[in-house]
């Protein structure tokens, strides 16, 4: 496959080329300075550089091919679209992923300036005609999960096809009832776009698909309480993201075979940096690629990232949906109680995510805890002072950061980040 | 002789220690061109050692590696500042430092270690460029401007912390009839209130030590003397307290 079939593709998106072209150059550049410059990588990760180096190719072109044989490509921004019902409606799921600066100002004409950043970058990248994902989808599916993307959602539905799901603020019985009759409304939804039914065979099928997604990230995530450091945050971080877009079985296959690497590392001693490391724990908002600033900021202050509690990393991974279920209503009852204990910011009242931040804290022995978050993003800039008067309680170092996809803070944010390491020294 | 640089916005210092004493101090304005501004400071000495702290830092140490100087440490000035202000006055625990862009406040223990600090994040409202501007405005040296602002006797509330939206403030009291010292102790008075702020997110315990450049202004010490409730101690040569610090960081890494 080459460049020039990759042009074809694109114009057939109706992408804006040059805009396109200009993406991919400094999207490459990053990935070039942040990921290639690390020493001591692991082999396993050069499945990662070619599926992020065809992250607008190959993977796009798939896609294609997949709605050529009639399939149905699903877009997505948030942890809570049960991934389950997709697959089980043989379509594709993808993570839409909105962490670039790109198309701002056209999207401050649709939502308010004081939005966070992920918002507006997932409305830039439409408006800007950037992003080939988000044109190759034959659906959107949002989520009530915070005032900023319902309302965003509104005025997003003019330009792309649309469907919103509910999920509830609180976790009591008349929410779990209200989420079950969403995740059934959602799978109507599937099978109407897709035409295929939805049976307890199928879904049984990828219920195990996800988990083992899900089984083989846990499985990282273990890896990563080792000291050293078997693995960079940069690189795991990666690794999450990518999971939102590569295909399932192809990822877990990949990523099994990267933890054995890290498990040679490991019994041999060895690490991405050396034992006495200070090791940091990120918490907070979703990164979405190619969001590596904070990560890239942390490792270059000689510190190293042990964890994400982030749904870019253990919120979404933490819990599998139960595999015992036979009735197709069993696996759904099994997929509500799932997806209602995800710990996102928008509940409330939402105690599990501080226990969770302290006890991921200790689990991957980290010296202190980052707590990120998007300016303007309610949700977690409220959790972080609750979040970190709890940590102090705990004695956990911590640092907060509000902070956006731009670079005017950079200058500050290493200075912070710096002091802070140099504190844990 | 060990030496650490304090590159900041606005200037650089530079402090000299041989056998743990200050031998040497020397202070130039950064410019644009901190780089030969940088290399005219340490013109002419034999330095065994350097720690470069402030937000030029790393442009500190390549461009002195660059020359051939011994190894260049880098420290940011939160830690730069704990040293220094720990080594000045031993039971501080709270050191302010209101500098050129930046104001951080610093929490330290019994041992001079930081134990949390707060810091200001993207813009330079309530910093050292702030007064500057201002003065600019004023038409009024720097260094004369909290004096200046002292002879007031109204503390005018100015509103905006944005340079530039404090500026257009200013004049429209002025335009109002009130008198430019009113408004000059008002201005003053909006940094310290964002300080103030800043002190307490840390949780401030006492002695307070005030240092940066700005310490040498006496309008803001007294007005940080007053929202406080006590006098915050002010090192000689407040603005050197960094490049001290970045010194002994130096020096503790052995030669
Ligand atoms: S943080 Fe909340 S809204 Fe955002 S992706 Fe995660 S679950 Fe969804
Ligand atoms: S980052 Fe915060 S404000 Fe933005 S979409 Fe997510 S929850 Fe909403």
């Amino acid at each position: 496959m080459g460049e020039a079939s990759y042009r074809e593709m694109w114009e057939k998106l109706d992408l804006d080329l040059s805009a396109h072209d200009a993406l991919l150059e400094v999207l490459g550049k990053f990935y070039g300075d942040i990921y290639m410059s690390q020493q001591g990588r692991l082999q396993g990760m050069e499945y990662l550089d070619f599926v992020l180096s065809e992250v607008h190719g190959l993977r796009i072109k798939e896609l294609q091919d997949a709605k050529a044989e009639g399939r149905k490509i699903v877009g997505t921004f948030c942890v809570f679209v049960p991934e389950e019902l997709t697959l089980a409606a043989e379509a594709v799921h993808v993570g839409l992923c909105s962490g670039a600066d790109a198309g701002t100002e056209q999207a401050e004409k649709l939502v308010p300036r004081n939005t966070c950043a992920l918002i507006k970058s997932f409305i830039g990248f439409k408006l800007a005609k950037l992003c080939p994902y988000t044109e190759s989808c034959d659906l959107i599916v949002g989520e009530t999960t915070c005032d900023g993307k319902k309302k965003a959602y509104e005025a997003f539905a003019e330009h792309a096809p649309m469907y919103v799901m509910e999920v509830p603020q609180q976790k009591r019985d008349a929410d779990r009832a209200l989420f079950k009759a969403e995740v059934l409304r959602y799978k109507d939804e599937m099978e109407k776009l897709t035409g295929k039914t939805i049976t307890a065979e199928t879904l049984k099928k990828s219920i195990k698909t996800v988990n083992d997604r899900r089984r083989v990230l846990q499985r990282l995530s273990k890896l990563r309480s080792a000291n050293p450091a078997p693995i960079s945050g940069r690189d795991a971080l990666l690794i999450n993201q990518v999971g939102f877009y590569d295909d399932p079985i192809r990822f877990t296959g990949a990523i099994n075979a990267l933890c054995d690497q890290i498990e040679q590392r490991i019994a041999a001693g060895e690490g991405v940096a050396p034992a006495n490391t200070p090791r940091l724990l990120l918490a907070g908002c979703p990164m979405a690629v190619p969001n590596w600033k904070l990560p890239y900021v942390v490792e270059s202050a000689g510190a190293v990232i042990v964890g994400e509690e982030s749904c870019i990393g253990e919120r979404n991974t933490r819990d599998l949906v139960d595999e015992s279920g036979e009735t197709l209503d069993d696996m759904i009852d099994a997929i509500v109680d799932r997806y209602m204990r995800i710990d996102c910011a928008c509940f409330t009242p939402n105690e599990e995510r501080t226990d969770n931040v302290v006890s991921m804290a200790k689990a991957q022995h980290a010296d202190g805890v980052i707590q990120y978050s998007l300016m303007f993003c309610q949700p977690y800039e409220h959790e972080s002072i609750k979040v970190g008067k709890t940590l102090e309680s705990e004695e956990i170092p911590a640092l907060s950061i509000s902070t956006d996809y731009s670079m005017e803070d950079v200058e500050q944010l290493k200075t912070r980040v710096e002091a802070f390491v140099e504190m844990l020294k | 002789m060990i030496a650490g640089i304090d590159i900041g916005s606005r200037s650089i210092e530079l402090v000299c220690l041989e056998d743990g004493h200050i031998t040497l101090t020397r202070r130039l304005p950064t410019t644009f061109d901190p780089r030969s501004q940088l290399l005219k400071l340490i013109d002419g000495l034999q330095l065994d050692a350097i720690a470069a702290t402030g937000y030029g830092r790393t442009l500190a140490s390549q461009v002195l590696s660059d020359s051939g100087e011994r190894v260049v440490e880098t420290l940011t000035e939160i830690k730069a500042y704990g040293l220094g202000v720990s080594a000045l006055v031993p039971e501080a625990r709270t050191v302010v430092d209101i500098g050129g862009q930046d104001t951080k406040a610093i929490l330290l223990n019994e041992k001079g270690r930081v134990l949390k600090f707060e810091m200001n994040d993207r813009c330079a409202a309530g910093t050292g460029k702030f007064l500057e501007h201002v003065a600019n405005v004023f038409q009024i040296a720097i260094d004369e401007f909290g004096q200046y602002a002292l002879q007031g006797t109204e503390e005018l509330t100015i509103n905006s912390m944005c340079t530039v939206f404090a500026e257009t403030e200013a004049t429209s009291l002025m335009a109002q009839g009130h008198s430019p010292h009113n408004i000059a102790l008002g201005l003053h008075a909006s940094i310290v209130k964002r300080t103030v702020n800043m002190i307490q997110r840390v949780g401030m315990k006492a002695p307070l030590v005030f240092a940066g450049g700005v310490a040498n202004n006496p309008c803001i010490v007294a007005l940080l003397a007053k929202a406080l409730g006590e006098q915050p101690v002010i090192p000689d040569n407040p603005d050197m307290v960094g490049a001290y610090g970045a010194t002994l960081h130096s020096a503790s890494q052995g030669i």
